[in-house]
């Protein structure tokens, strides 16, 4: 505090205060905790607001266990973004090994910008790609056929299938930067020592360069991870009519049952999902939260 | 070093990996000039460009005020980056300034506090802004979009800010100082100039967030349509290769970009070598 009034003075002190605390405030903490006082309302109408009806309830929360349709998305929206995280993770590993140890600076840096574009590129064009790529009468069928693989077209939009290669394709460059960044400060001798003293391959990576990698596949997973789990925008495109995501869900309870106190409770719930995956990931490969903002 | 096979099977699986990258993205472009009502390539029907004029023609994009006085997507888009970068920049490096100056317990935790919201999912964000503001008794629109994008985009702000400060020379503020300098001024001629590079940066990347924003926004719009709500509504309701059209201008913005970033940061690196 007295290094910041010597080095900028009062004015700019007070500034800098005040922004802080109008944005971590005033757009994060306060928006959270009215949401939560929220989702533990339940929906009146107007005229009941005020009255004895209105007290605070968990009955919102009961609504994912008493509705079987819903409690079954939540399993599977958990169930596929971990592995859609996992296969990021098999998918941007060799990538990131490649461009941290094999590459040349200058392959690594063409390398890099390749990757940077498509990760430009807006997700819903991204998955709108793979929505004509999918199509029933679309090219990937129509390849397979002209070089007699199948001989009747498959209907690959149908259950999460699409949805999970859908987010994989978009996500795995969450994946690739992290890991690389964190394979690069490996120092090469480790991995020359442990090929001299006859290690196979699969040891080397096992024993040398994923252990030293433990920050960056956190962070790679955690951001893969809340990405798949938050997506409104894959399911919506990529999944067959009956497959749901929960954030579907959410946005039928605003938008469709205008009950938004039910749907800030499965908000909630969305959010302490992502956190304990989080929780879990850090507490898992022993990483503090210094590492993940790197 | 390497042995040979496994160089191969490494060069393989990358060539496999740059096909998975781009090969959506040419099917998408080509789609746009295929002559067929949905988006595809095969069967190929005939090359046009009708879905170009029919993209140019679209008023739901490129409407500067219909009568209710509502603006196209475009506009609409471009209006609400631009008002992110005026809030998030000064927002996140005022927060950077002030968290470059503490220690211990303070700084840990006002740190993971800015961080945060990265690792929440946007349309967690777009909910909350959304109820707090409408118990407040601000009606939804884009000036909530605005507002629950910053959230976040501060955070990018602050972040790559807070890099470049913490390679800053001290010693020239404090000779600037020690001469008799306010500190408006040191931070105007000393501060400020240092950090150019980053700011620049963090505006260019706070406006490509914000336009490229659907999950927040989705939430918070109101009525108001985006380019990310137009092309995800387009996609779900009767979907032509307009959005073909659409996806390849702006994929030509965006390679154009990447190439002139990385030339001047090549170019940089050189003359700073």
């Amino acid at each position: 505090m007295k290094q910041l009034l010597t080095r900028y003075g009062a004015t700019l002190t007070g500034a800098m205060i005040v922004a802080t605390f109008v944005w971590l405030v005033g757009m994060v903490i306060l928006p959270y905790l009215v949401m939560v006082d929220f989702s533990f309302r339940p929906n009146l109408l107007p005229v009941d607001i005020g009255t004895d009806k209105d007290h605070y309830t968990a009955d919102n929360y009961a609504t994912l266990f008493r509705n079987q349709i819903h409690f079954l998305v939540f399993l599977r929206t958990l169930w596929g973004s971990a592995l859609a995280t996992l296969l990021c993770l098999c998918v941007a590993y060799p990538v990131a090994y490649f461009l941290a140890m094999i590459a040349t600076p200058g392959q690594a840096a063409t390398f890099l910008l390749l990757l940077v574009i498509p990760f430009w590129i807006n997700e819903i064009l991204r998955t709108f790609a793979w929505f004509i790529i999918l199509a029933y009468n679309g090219p990937l069928n129509g390849v397979l056929r002209i070089i007699g693989v199948i001989s009747s077209p498959i209907r690959w939009i149908s259950g999460s299938g699409a949805v999970i290669a859908g987010m994989v394709y978009a996500y795995t460059v969450f994946m690739v930067f992290p890991v690389y960044n964190a394979i690069l400060s490996l120092d090469r001798n480790q991995v020359e020592a442990a090929r001299d003293l006859g290690a196979p391959l699969w040891r080397i990576h096992w024993r040398v360069v994923i252990p030293h990698a433990k920050p960056g596949i956190t962070v790679g997973c955690i951001l893969v991870f809340t990405a798949a789990a938050g997506s409104y925008i894959v399911p919506s495109i990529l999944a067959a009519p009956g497959t749901r995501w929960f954030t579907e869900i959410i946005y039928q309870w605003f938008y469709e049952g205008q009950n938004w106190q039910q749907g800030s409770a499965y908000a909630f719930l969305l959010l302490i999902l992502c956190l304990a995956f989080v929780l879990a990931m850090m507490r898992i490969f022993r990483v503090g939260l210094a590492d993940i903002a790197r | 070093m390497e042995s040979k096979t496994a160089r191969l099977i490494i060069n393989i699986y990358l060539g496999i990996f740059l096909v998975y990258l781009f090969a959506p993205l040419f099917v998408m472009i080509a789609a746009a000039f295929n002559d067929s009502r949905f988006p595809t390539v095969m069967p190929w029907k005939a090359f046009t460009l009708r879905w170009f004029s029919d993209l140019w023609a679209d008023d739901r994009l490129w409407g500067l005020g219909d009568e209710d006085g509502r603006l196209g997507a475009v506009a609409n888009s471009v209006l609400v980056g631009l008002a992110v970068v005026v809030i998030a920049v000064p927002v996140g490096t005022l927060a950077a300034l002030l968290l470059d100056n503490l220690r211990g317990r303070v700084r840990s935790f006002l740190y993971a506090l800015m961080v945060a919201p990265l690792l929440v999912p946007g349309i967690i964000i777009g909910i909350s802004t959304l109820i707090f503001w409408t118990r407040l008794g601000v009606s939804s629109g884009l000036h909530l979009s605005t507002v629950g994008q910053c959230s976040f985009i501060c955070s990018y702000v602050m972040l790559m800010v807070l890099a470049r400060l913490q390679r800053l020379d001290r010693s020239l503020e404090e000779a600037a100082l020690d001469l008799g300098a306010s500190h408006a001024q040191a931070l105007r001629l000393i501060v400020l100039p240092y950090l150019r590079p980053s700011l620049l940066t963090a505006a260019v990347l706070s406006f490509f967030q914000s336009f490229e924003n659907f999950n927040t926004t989705l939430f918070t719009r109101g009525g108001a349509s985006t380019v990310t709500i137009f092309i995800a509504s387009h996609i779900r309701t009767g979907v032509t290769p307009e959005i073909n059209a659409l996806g390849l201008v702006l994929i030509s913005i965006t390679v154009i970009a990447a190439v002139v970033y990385s030339v001047r940061r090549r170019t940089a690196a050189a003359t700073a070598a």
